[in-house]
């Protein structure tokens, strides 16, 4: 068996690229939903943003530009979405799902005479000497810019919704609308700034396909990150922290699902490394901080299962049919976890999710 | 008993004259369903050019529509039992994955005639037509083979059905008639279009070494991938080619020649057939010879010689001289397949699930 040329390095940057759109429309998805509202609209933002960010960055030679465009555009199909939710009450699920077509016939328009062009290059880190490092440089500083933003908003967001007053309001109007109406915070405003946050996010998120990982305007190029972007805020249980994980997950498997079909080996056998390598990462920080180490432990368990199981049968491939299955089978595992014991409800969705709020009612 | 006989002779006589009533019309309605955007710049914007292809043939005599982004499965019998109620005369169905549900639909509307690409599964009204892009293949599986510094040639590829299967023997071949030490590395997707897939498969195999990409997805994103290479000042510049459609805007650097689908002759002979009532279910393969393969235009980054050679196959093809499965060939197992000097017929290539000997890895079932 040929390993030389499986560079880990190489791989983990790949991932860390495959996982950013998602990372950014999830923490998106995740603040608009902490907020009470279900905003299925995701892979409609998307697109317009990698469109609008696209069409920006190429009038303009500037690919900054073009990323403020896209959050723009993202946030203004967002509000038209809180326009129709927030004031004229319309159905969540529904009006969601039609930005989505909206979104995605828009973008189509718009993108007409855009195919076949060329973006302005978008610039990576690059901290002399630093950069150069061996492993940890390529792994940690070599990256573009957004990479960076997005660890930067899941950090952020993070703060905010844990640790700040303004999230705790912004969550206690996610779990009981009329009790925070009747303590007098503005409902309807604070989701509002929810939805435009998380139409930002997704936009941004659709400009780093168009800019960054493709880079081309093609029609549909989302091809369904939205609908990821959805399953994997279900799937983080609403942490932020867990969004950054299933991200990773997410994105993860495909891409190296693509490498390992190009070694011809298992994909269990790295992916089986991987998780031994951070089960094993979490229980030293978990032990030294005399945390439970439980979760890490189950971590190092799975992972070394599935090396083994990659080592015995070092060629055989997984059909991609089932890896473009996982992250939903995957979600739906959580969703019945989560929902099968009261103790967890901690976890679950947010209460008033999806329910419509009038001052008056 | 005698009542049954008297019953089918009446229906048997009611069908012939249905047969002999099928006239001449001076409109009908075309419709088409896409599995891709019409903006691809690949497979459905070809289709969508032999479209506008039949409007500019026969003016106001037609009238089309499409659908795009149609999903193969369930999703395409409902688009397609749409189209078939609104009154279309001819529907093109354009993805292999719409075979199934062409022919349940087509079923139901017995005056309704259906064209479907790439299957193999015909009715009265269900004709089926193709392209010969193995033709394609040999030709710049020659220039690849010629191309590689690296001898690795990565190929990305959709699902494995045999017009895939197909296409990357017949690359291989005539890759490695060339350049005995190529290897190809092939990664399978399980998608027609997703970009940032096309991108990252791209990427993946450039990382393990592969200095010239193939495809059989419908975008220009490894285009893409490719032509980023060109940038870095590291040295490794990768070539690759244009699928479906030319593709030159996207790699002016890396491409190096492209197999476009000529689909706008087929379709207005079709059309045509349907106006004069003489339409009816036959299945068509044509290749270089017939124009629907096309080979583009060879890059300048390809060596005078090469491109003579590539250019000389093309043309022995067209002339019916050569054939890309030419043998001695074994099957990857070492099974002998096809003797020395025998050529492949066509039953075989339409149904090749197995990847000739000197292909590493499996094909996935």
């Amino acid at each position: 068996m040929d390993l030389s040329a499986l560079d880990p390095v190489a791989l983990i940057a790949s991932l860390i690229v495959a996982a950013t759109p998602l990372v950014l429309a999830g923490i998106g998805e995740l603040v608009v939903e902490k907020s009470g509202v279900l905003n299925l609209g995701v892979e409609g933002m998307m697109i317009v943003g990698a469109i609008a960010g696209f069409a920006a960055a190429v009038g303009t030679g500037n690919p900054f530009l073009g990323l403020v465009t896209a959050a723009a555009a993202g946030m203004l199909l967002a509000l038209v979405f809180g326009l129709l939710t927030q004031f004229l009450l319309a159905n969540q699920v529904a009006t969601g799902l039609a930005l989505t077509m909206v979104g995605l016939g828009l973008a189509a328009l718009i993108g007409q005479p855009y195919a076949g062009i060329k973006p302005p290059g978008s610039p990576r880190l690059d901290i002399p000497h630093v950069s150069d490092l061996p492993v940890v440089g390529p792994l940690l500083f070599s990256h573009d810019a957004m990479v960076y933003v997005a660890l930067a908003l899941v950090i952020a967001t993070w703060l905010f919704l844990g640790r700040s007053r303004a999230g705790l309001v912004l969550r206690a109007v996610g779990e009981n609308h009329d009790a925070a109406h009747s303590l007098g915070y503005p409902v309807v405003r604070i989701r509002l700034y929810a939805i435009a946050f998380g139409g930002a996010c997704a936009g941004l998120g659709g400009a780093y396909l168009s800019l960054i990982r493709v880079p081309q305007w093609t029609e549909g190029m989302t091809a369904g990150a939205g609908w990821i972007a959805l399953a994997l805020v279900v799937f983080a249980s609403w942490k932020p922290w867990r969004v950054l994980f299933g991200a990773l997950l997410f994105g993860g498997i495909t891409t190296l699902q693509l490498n390992t079909q190009a070694l011809n080996i298992n994909p269990a056998i790295p992916a089986g490394a991987l998780l031994l390598a951070a089960g094993l990462i979490w229980l030293v920080a978990s032990l030294s901080a005399s945390r439970a180490a439980g979760s890490p432990l189950v971590m190092l368990l799975t992972g070394a299962v599935v090396l083994a199981f990659g080592l015995i049968y070092p060629r055989m491939q997984i059909g991609s049919a089932w890896l473009s299955m996982a992250p939903y089978l995957v979600t739906i595992l959580v969703l019945v976890l989560i929902s099968s014991d009261r103790t967890r409800a901690a976890l679950s969705a947010p209460h008033s999710l999806g329910r419509l709020f009038h001052p008056s009612s | 008993m005698k009542l049954r006989t008297v019953f089918a002779a009446a229906m048997a006589m009611t069908l012939a004259a249905g047969a002999a009533l099928a006239q001449a019309k001076d409109h009908i309605k075309i419709g088409f369903v896409y599995v891709g955007p019409v903006g691809d710049f690949g497979w459905t914007h070809e289709h969508d050019q032999g479209r506008k292809a039949i409007e500019a043939a026969l003016g106001d005599k037609v009238e089309t529509t499409y659908v795009e982004n149609v999903r193969e499965g369930p999703d395409a019998e409902r688009v397609i039992t749409q189209m078939a109620r609104s009154g279309m005369d001819l529907i093109f169905t354009t993805s292999f994955g719409y075979m199934d549900q062409t022919i349940k639909v087509a079923k139901r509307f017995p005056d309704v005639k259906f064209e479907h690409a790439t299957g193999y599964k015909r009715a009265h009204n269900v004709a089926t037509y193709s392209a010969r892009f193995y033709e394609g293949r040999h030709v710049i599986g020659l220039i690849a083979g010629h191309m590689t510094r690296t001898n690795t040639i990565g190929y990305i590829a959709s699902f494995p059905i045999p017009e895939v299967v197909r296409g990357i023997n017949a690359a291989y071949l005539a890759a490695k008639s060339v350049n005995p030490d190529v290897k190809f590395k092939i990664v399978w997707v399980s998608t027609w279009f997703d970009p940032a897939k096309e991108a990252d498969a791209a990427n993946a195999l450039i990382e393990q070494g592969a200095d010239v990409i193939m495809q059989h997805t419908d975008s220009p994103a490894a285009m893409t991938i490719a032509e980023e290479t060109w940038k870095s000042p590291d040295g490794r510049k990768v070539y690759a080619f244009g699928q479906a459609s030319d593709m030159k805007e996207f790699g002016p650097n890396a491409r190096l020649s492209s197999i476009i689908d000529n689909w706008a002759p087929y379709y207005i002979e079709r059309a045509k057939a349907v106006l004069d009532g003489t339409w009816e279910s036959k299945d068509t393969w044509g290749g270089i010879r017939e124009g629907m393969t096309k080979i583009g235009e060879f890059s300048d980054k390809i060596p005078e010689e090469v491109r003579k050679q590539a250019q000389a196959a093309a043309d022995a093809i067209a002339a019916g001289t050569l054939h890309p499965f030419t043998g001695p060939i074994n099957k990857q197992d070492g099974t002998p397949w096809l003797k020395e000097g025998e050529t492949a017929d066509d039953a075989t290539l339409l149904g090749m699930n197995f990847y000739v000997e000197g292909i590493e890895g499996q094909l996935p079932q």
